[in-house]
């Protein structure tokens, strides 16, 4: 420091500036008065669509935005009113929520729960959304339930399929209409029993996030007390692109199952290299060695083209079911874009139908209120039959499908096949069950 | 004043009046017309241009003066993250415990990587902090899972010790009692200004940290990294060790960077892996090359820069495209919005990455040499002894 020189009259200048610069923002600590965060005013209200544009998830991002635009469309009166019509309640009547006009921001998640958090702040900020929707990876949706339990806002869940969701890291502000990985695999496990016998031994191959790590507790889990063994799990990093080097070991393991838990891009990868590999031509113990993929969806299979067939998944929701609810759905989506929607597509439609709903039965925006109209509803008519929507945890519960790679696809939709349809009963457990433990809810934040 | 030459204390009381009137100078157009969607005065940006301006003033110290490049920057900015959100976990939501703990622990990890990169200069310098950088960002990902929540990224639990946090405690950060998310919001006219405490807070710290950069770039300590910069070479020849220098440099740089990390998650209590991957560390050397490497005002400018365009234009989509187009014909609107459409929302990348490119072809200096002609062309110049380029240029004062 070259002129560090001090009088005492400098001294006391630095000393008066500092000080004024501490007070100075005292003065703006008053907030404005209103009942709770963004309390719509005017003749619209603003939802935030917060999906992944970029990253390993876009596929699914770019689905769930165009369920957005067709639920806005909905709601607005516009369209055919698709779910609309077939849901259990009436209370929306195509003006809107409470008669304001529905609009929307959208923004870039980029599958990083920074980017995330940062996009949902500035709707939340910036552009006044009363809620904020979307997420097409755990860690991403878990760091956004998060950041509107602070704020003040409901967040209603993606597509987010970790336990964590509404097991530990759950909020009062967050619901998750999805379902999770404790239902794949309670879902799951008697169907691979039945198909391939009690006496296996699998190997796991997993993505090594919050999503990844759930799913793999419960598949061990519910596979185990069947009578299967679990010889081996491998995390993965998310980031892979080639599993050659994780696959090879799987042939030396003595394990005759393999269960890929992944999902998106990885699961192309890693089916794709397992399939190369020649895994599904071995017979190991003397039986036929068996992949198992436990989160499937259509843009998956597509991407995974021929080595999906034969393999056995859960999923949430699929456009070949024929009740009333789906059916109309297909329609008003294949209308506007050409094709049938993803899973992901159906869970974001429900979700905001969901979230209409709740307020016009409520009668206010307010989170709290909202949260209340949420808390222990039962409804039908979205395509999964009758559902509940749990108080205690926020999550929804509702039948699973168990699918599995079509054999002799009929067109580029057509990749699925429904094997069976788990009643909810067989999925159902307690809030307090230990792959959900350790969170708390804690109580609804209106902000303000 | 406070140690500065006159020049300089014009210079920094400048930048202190356009530091305290952001949240006006950020809102230029009227709430409710077209163009609000490019009003940058709300919170989140504000916070984030001034956390990020420390973050490229710091970074400007090490690169702007000795000329090593650090390409693993982002591993401070994310150790300081992960260090005030364990204060928060286990004290309480006061953020001063947790910035003090940042810029520690990233300095005392900056000595560490610097300790064994300095051996090295030029590419070998950049690849090897690069590697540290992308090590840690493995290491956060995965096998620190414990300490770091890996990919979900760290949050305070309500069953979190947070031992100093009382009955009543406040459940947002604050700085004794000040919570950083009050705003107060006055109306003038159509005109809607947000004034935010956690904005201020950043700033009056990012004023500080500006300052301090200043008093460096000015002493003899400073003039030291510069002549690192110029010949490192021929300093070694003259029986002086420039390791010390250059590892102060990069310690103070380092925690330069774990201050804004800790500020980062001061202002939104989570602390993700992403913070500290390569593209991080990237986006701190795009800034200061972007607003003009070794200048004082460059790299601020340039991570105001490229935030705005990050969280301005990825936030433009067809639907907002269709509404400022709506007068024209149909046919029209469609090709406009179709043409533009590439551009914003998630293709803000490409325009900024076409900015860049312009900037770094077209004014080698930064946005700062754009600021200096555009002021050239609106002053006289005595035309008579310029030769063009036959002698050599004077050197622009540091301060611009």
């Amino acid at each position: 420091m070259s002129k560090l020189l001090t009088t005492r009259r400098s001294v006391l200048r630095t000393g008066a500036a500092a000080g004024a610069g501490l007070a100075m923002p005292t003065i703006f600590t008053a907030s404005s008065v209103a009942a709770f965060t963004n309390d719509p005013t005017g003749s619209s209200v603003t939802l935030g669509f917060n999906v992944p544009q970029s990253g390993p998830y876009a596929d699914e991002g770019a689905d769930e935005l165009r369920a957005y635009e067709l639920a806005v469309e909905h709601l607005n009166g516009g369209g055919d009113g698709g779910m609309m019509n077939t849901f259990s309640s009436k209370v929306l009547d195509g003006t809107g929520i409470l008669g304001k006009k529905v609009e929307y921001v959208t923004g870039d998640t980029q599958t990083k729960s920074d980017a995330a958090r940062a996009s949902a702040r500035s709707m939340i900020e910036k552009d006044g959304a009363v809620m904020i929707t979307g997420g097409s990876s755990s860690g991403v949706a878990i760091a956004v339930q998060g950041l509107c339990q602070e704020a003040g806002v409901i967040f209603m869940a993606g597509l987010t399929h970790s336990n964590d969701t509404t097991g530990k890291d759950k909020k009062a502000n967050g619901f998750r209409h999805f379902f999770n990985g404790y239902m794949s695999a309670a879902a799951l496990a008697p169907v691979l029993a039945a198909r391939y016998g009690t006496d296996r031994t699998a190997y796991h191959l997993t993505a090594d996030y919050t999503w990844g790590w759930t799913q793999e507790e419960s598949i061990a889990a519910a596979t185990e007390a069947l009578g299967w063994n679990t010889v081996e799990k491998v995390r993965t990093p998310l980031a892979s692109t080639d599993f050659s080097s994780y696959i090879a070991p799987v042939l030396n393991s003595g394990a005759d199952v393999l269960v890929l838990n992944h999902y998106g891009g990885n699961m192309v990868n890693s089916l794709t290299n397992a399939v190369q590999f020649g895994l599904r031509e071995k017979v190991v113990n003397g039986k036929n060695f068996e992949i198992v993929v436990p989160l499937y969806s259509r843009l998956m299979a597509r991407g995974a083209g021929a080595n999906v067939k034969g393999i056995f998944g859960s999923t949430n929701w699929h456009w070949s079911l024929t009740d009333e609810g789906s059916q109309a759905f297909v329609r008003s989506f294949g209308t506007k874009y050409g094709f049938p929607p993803s899973q992901a597509a159906h869970t974001v439609y429900c979700q905001t139908l969901l979230y209409a709903d709740a307020v016009q039965r409520a009668g206010s925006f307010n989170p709290c209120a909202v949260a209340e109209a949420l808390e222990g509803y039962d409804f039908d008519g979205l395509g999964n039959g009758p559902t509940h929507y749990r108080a205690g945890d926020h999550q929804c519960f509702k039948d699973v499908l168990v699918v599995k790679g079509k054999e002799n696809p009929e067109n580029e939709f057509d990749l699925l096949e429904i094997v069976e349809i788990t009643p909810r009963a067989q999925v159902e457990y307690a809030v307090d069950h230990p792959m959900f433990a350790g969170g708390d809810l804690g109580s609804c934040n209106g902000g303000a | 004043m406070l140690g500065l030459n006159q020049r300089d204390t014009k210079f920094l009381l400048i930048v202190i009046a356009l530091t305290l009137f952001t949240p006006i100078l950020l809102q230029p157009f009227p709430a409710d017309s077209g163009l609000a969607q490019f009003n940058a005065g709300y919170p989140d940006l504000m916070q984030r241009f001034a956390i990020f301006g420390i973050f490229a003033i710091g970074f400007n110290i090490l690169f702007g003066l000795t000329g090593y490049l650090s390409f693993g920057h982002a591993a401070f900015l994310g150790v300081g993250s992960y260090s005030t959100v364990w204060m928060f976990k286990l004290l309480n939501y006061n953020v001063l415990p947790g910035l003090v703990l940042a810029i520690i622990v990233s300095g005392l990890f900056a000595l560490l990587i610097g300790y064994v990169s300095l051996r090295r200069s030029g590419i070998y310098f950049s690849i090897l902090t690069l590697a540290f950088a992308q090590m840690s960002f493995n290491l956060a990902y995965s096998v620190l899972t414990p300490i770091t929540n890996g990919e979900t990224g760290l949050q305070v639990y309500n069953d979190d010790p947070q031992i100093l946090m009382g009955e009543n405690g406040i459940t947002t950060t604050h700085f004794f009692g000040l919570k950083m998310n009050a705003s107060h919001i006055m109306d003038v006219g159509p005109w809607q200004f947000t004034f935010n405490f956690g904005y201020y807070f950043c700033a009056v710290i990012a004023i500080l940290a500006f300052y301090l950069s200043l008093r460096i770039f000015r002493s003899p300590f400073g003039m030291m990294l510069r002549a690192v910069k110029s010949n490192q070479q021929r300093m070694n020849y003259t029986g002086l060790s420039s390791r010390p220098y250059t590892l102060a440099a990069f310690v103070i740089s380092g925690m330069y960077a774990g201050l804004a990390g800790g500020l980062l998650a001061s202002m939104d209590p989570l602390a993700g892996a992403e913070r500290m991957q390569w593209t991080a560390s990237g986006e701190v050397v795009l800034m200061t090359i972007l607003g003009g490497a070794g200048t004082m005002m460059g790299p601020i400018l340039g991570a105001g820069f490229i935030k705005y365009f990050e969280n301005i234009f990825s936030k433009i989509n067809d639907q907002v495209l269709h509404g400022w187009f709506a007068f024209l014909p149909d046919g029209l609107e469609n090709a406009l919005v179709w043409l533009l459409h590439p551009f914003v929302g998630k293709g803000w990348h490409l325009t900024l990455g076409i900015l860049f490119m312009l900037v770094v072809v077209f004014l080698p200096g930064g946005l700062v040499e754009l600021g200096q002609r555009i002021r050239n062309m609106f002053r006289k110049k005595p035309k008579a002894d310029n030769d063009g380029s036959h002698k050599p240029q004077q050197t622009p004062h540091v301060a611009e």
